[in-house]
Parts: C-alpha cells; structure tokens; sequence
C-alpha cells in the first residue's frame, strides 16, 4: 500500500519519534515539533508510539491512498476530514487538506505507519541537516500493514445508505473522538512554562524580570530548528565568552542581538550562545503550535515541579493508548 | 580536580562540565567520561554527544524515578558524579592518524590570502602549517560531521568573519578562532576558507556515517 503526494502543501515532512544514538556525530534528535499531537494520531488508529507521520505545516497537502485505509488527523485544525479520531478512506480517494486558520502544525497518521526509508536509524526528515527531505508533488510513500483491524469503524463503512445523503462517500468517520483539551492547546494567554538556565543569573535584572513579565512575539524567521522571539531585548549584565557546549530542543539561547532563541525539533546538537532557559517538555508541543506574530508569555518553573508534569503527561498518554486500543480492535 | 558541576540542560538532559577553556586536557577528559558513559549502558540514557569541556546527557525521565523524594535529574546526577570521579583520562586512543588531502588556494580556499596577511606571512608558509600540524578531534556538532579541531598553530587564529557567507561550499577546509575545520557539506558559515578536500566528510548511509570521531588524530596533506 502506498500514499501518493498530490501537492505538498506549504511544508509536509515525514516524522517519527525522532533519531537517537548520533549527538556525538553532530545529528540531533528532529522528530516532530508537536510531537503530542503526532503520538495521539498514531493512537487513534492503533499504530505504535514511534510510528511515522506526516507533519503538516500551515497549508495542507493533497494526497491519495492506494487501498482502503484508516487515517486520524490531529493539531491544528484543518478542512478536509473530521479531525481527533479514526476515518476510514476507500481506495483513491483524494484527501485535500486545507489551511489552518490557528497554529502551526497538523499531524496525519495511517494505520500501520509510513514506511519510508530509514536515515541514521529514523524515518523523521531533518530538512536542516539535509535528511529526507520535505514531500514534494509526484513522491510516492510505502505504507506498513495495519497493526489492529479496525473492524467498528469498517462495519459502519460497508453498513452506510448507499443513497440519499450528500456526505462524502469515500470517507466515514467514527462516531467517537477524542477530546483534544488536555493535549492540545493554542490559547496565546496560557504561558508556556520554562527552566531558567545556567546563564540566567547574568541577565541584567530587568531582562531578568523581562523574560517571565513581558510579551514576545514569534518571529516571521522562525523554522524547525528554532522560534526567534521578538519585542522584548535582553541585556546580559556584561558580555560572556562562551566555549561551545550542549544544546538540547528547548534550550533558550541568546545571542548579542539579544532577541532570544528557543531551539526546536532540528536543534543542533552544540551551540556557544548563554544558556537563559529551558521550555519545559510538556510545554515543547504548546509552544510549536504558536506561528509567526502569535504572542508568548513564560512561566517560570521548577525543574522537579516541571519532571513530575512530565511523567504525569507520559502516564496519562500511555492510559489513553490502552483505552482506545481496546475500543480499535 | 575540583568536583565537576552537573547542568540540567530542561527536564530531559544534563550538562557534564570538565572546564569552561578551549584546551586538549579538559578535552580529553571529557571524551573518557563520554566513553565510560557509553559503556555502562545506563538505563532511559538516549544520546551522549561530548563537546569542548563537557558532556550532554539525553535521558528519559521516567527511567530515573524512584520512591524517595529526589527528581530524576537528582537521582541521574548523582550517577553521574560517580562517573566523573572514576573516568581516566586516557588521551591515546589507538586508531592511526587520518589524513585529509587538501587543494589550499585558489578557487578552493579563496581566503587564504586574507589568512597570509592576518598571520603576516606568505601563503606557501600558511600552507606549510596548516598542513604540517597534528589535530585532535575535540567535537562534532553544528552539522552532521562537522568536526572541531584542536592543534591549529597561534599564528593562524584569525577571528570569524564579520559577515558569514551564505553558502560554503561542502569539503571546505577552514579556519575560525583557534580553530579549524572542514565543512561536510554546503551550508552558511563564518569561517576563512584556506582550501577544500574531496573525502566525504559524512554520508549517512555509510557505517560508521562520520569519517572524523572525537578523540580522532587527523594531518592535512597537501594535494
């Protein structure tokens, strides 16, 4: 089975869990940049965790299936199919996903999983490292066999009127979804939770105040490797010399224009920038969601208080999978 | 050795510190703790990337969890510092030395001559160090396979440029700072370029996909 790309939308990449075991060789992790949204996709068609999506950037694509298949659309809404749950598509069916109207990133997963090729032991592309590259029209992708049948959902399929409603007949949804609060959120009000860093004591006492009182505002220069926060300068209380050192996404960097960076999926792996905070990793997602000219607002946040979030976050996602695994088969 | 300084890099890394100086000592040490890391085989650890004077811990929280009240972080830290205390620095590592053929000058290195005249010396002299000097791989990182040497001659520091060129042509040989470097493949960079080389500096479908690794020996040799 195999998915073709009709167009490829503004930027449409294939994404895992990401790559691991390659820092030393200078390859970072990538993988998606709300990577929350593309695990509840791949749940709710029954894959697993670290199955292959497509990530969707701002302007869907258009694509079409080979064989019958259930597909589930999550993150920022979309026209185009019922979004946060399972749909079953007939062979040959064109999906043609429109543009968001809030946030950045949608999530399409495919029962079974994309199945291209693997780089350096994941599937994710890193378009800055020059990994798999971003789909363009006319590229065709394997798809894995379906790992759970799916036979509610398909019941419904074959037991729908054949006649006499206006619904797209290609494509059924189930009459279930999952409610996206907890997960998924683009409120610009809600303050995105952050760790100060190692370098934060030497920010001048107003940027000190300034990074967790003011108002940021994404900037138009902003990518997967990194959101260019704009509107506030920090000041260091003197410049610092600093010996390249580790970097992880997440890490608040900045440098002399003092207009910070928070590194994202395609992080490098080492940079010589001051280290002025951390995004906390469940607030990571939150803060992808937000596009150029959203404005940020940060929380400070304990590093034990932001590790107990996150482990409530994975112990919640991983009894949400059970539930809905149970109900899929 | 003062007790080294364990940095959460956020909730998911740590920062080992050896040092805060660009220097072969510090260096080594830190590829020892790398490398013992690397062995124990710890568990929920997800990458070990060393750098100058430290090294960065990738680490799934929940694989660091117990019933006291210590945060994973603190429990992961705690393990680390014994590591540090017991890493030898063993600076030899056994691999020979890899050398780089290099076409300096010209097309392939067009500011060598900006080189020559911050050093004030002729080019051929420029080329003659560069190329008769012995370098230690002290990193990885900025792009897949960019190694960061150490070993290049005082006289050849040069400040970055004031203004990075936008595309630095792959296989470029470089100098920034004290220190010198070959570009894998095209990208933006600040550095001089004094020549390139055709070896190709990364390719993820080879194995090991790196030619160049910490701890490595490396010599240019003139082409």
């Amino acid at each position: 089975m195999s998915l073709t790309v009709l167009t490829p939308g503004w930027q449409t990449s294939v994404q895992d869990g990401g790559r691991r075991g390659f820092a030393a060789l200078g390859v970072g992790a990538s993988g998606a940049m709300d990577d929350v949204s593309r695990r509840l996709a791949n749940i709710l068609v029954g894959n697993v965790d670290n199955a292959a999506a497509l990530e969707i950037t701002l302007r869907g694509p258009r694509l079409r299936l080979d064989a019958d298949c259930v597909v589930a659309l999550t993150g920022a809404a979309l026209d185009g199919l019922p979004m946060w749950r399972p749909v079953a598509v007939r062979a040959g069916t064109e999906i043609a996903l429109g543009t968001m109207q809030r946030g950045a990133y949608a999530y399409l997963a495919i029962a079974g999983g994309i199945g291209s090729a693997a780089v350096l032991g994941s599937r994710s592309a890193d378009i800055v490292a020059g990994f798999n590259a971003a789909l363009a029209a006319g590229d065709v992708l394997p798809v894995l066999p379906a790992g759970v049948p799916h036979r509610e959902l398909w019941g419904r399929f074959h037991a729908r009127p054949l006649a006499g409603d206006s619904e797209n007949r290609n494509v059924v949804a189930a009459n279930w979804s999952l409610n996206p609060r907890s997960w998924f959120d683009l409120d610009p009000h809600n303050r995105i939770g952050v760790i100060e860093g190692a370098h934060f004591a030497q920010l001048a006492e107003n940027a000190q105040r300034a990074l967790f009182d003011s108002t940021f505002r994404v900037g138009g220069d902003s990518s997967r490797m990194g959101l260019r926060l704009h509107n506030v300068h920090l000041d260091l209380r003197e410049a610092l010399e600093l010996v390249s050192a580790g970097v992880v996404p997440g890490t608040m960097q900045l440098p002399p224009s003092g207009d910070p960076i928070v590194l994202m999926a395609e992080a490098p792996t080492c940079g010589g920038y001051p280290r002025i905070g951390h995004v906390i990793g469940v607030d990571l997602p939150r803060l992808a969601q937000r596009r150029p000219g959203d404005s940020v607002r940060f929380a400070r946040v304990a590093l034990d208080a932001a590790q107990t979030r996150y482990l409530e976050r994975e112990r919640a996602l991983l009894a949400l999978a059970r539930t809905i695994k149970d109900r899929l088969q | 050795m003062s007790a080294p300084r364990i940095e959460a890099l956020g909730d998911c890394a740590a920062l080992i510190h050896c040092g805060d100086a660009i220097d072969a000592n510090i260096n080594a040490r830190a590829l020892a703790i790398a490398r013992a890391l690397i062995d124990a085989n710890l568990p929920g650890i997800t990458d070990i990337a060393p750098s100058y004077a430290g090294v960065c811990v990738r680490y799934d929280p929940g694989a660091w969890t117990g019933a006291d009240a210590h945060s994973p972080f603190e429990r992961l830290a705690l393990r680390l510092g014994a590591f540090v205390e017991n890493a030898h620095t063993d600076a030899s590592t056994n691999a020979g030395i890899i050398e780089i053929p290099v076409s300096y000058g010209g097309d392939s290195g067009p500011d060598l001559d900006d080189v020559a005249a911050h050093a004030g010396l002729m080019r051929e002299a420029v080329v003659e160090l560069h190329s008769g000097a012995e370098y230690r791989v002290a990193m990885l990182g900025f792009t897949p396979g960019f190694a960061y040497l150490l070993g290049l001659p005082d006289v050849l520091h040069m400040p970055r440029r004031a203004t990075p060129r936008t595309r630095v042509p792959a296989g470029s040989v470089a100098i920034g700072g004290a220190q010198t470097g070959v570009y894998p493949r095209e990208t933006p960079g600040g550095w001089h370029l004094i020549g390139r080389t055709e070896s190709a500096l990364f390719d993820p479908a080879r194995d090991p996909p790196a030619l160049l690794k910490p701890g490595m020996r490396i010599r240019f040799v003139v082409r």
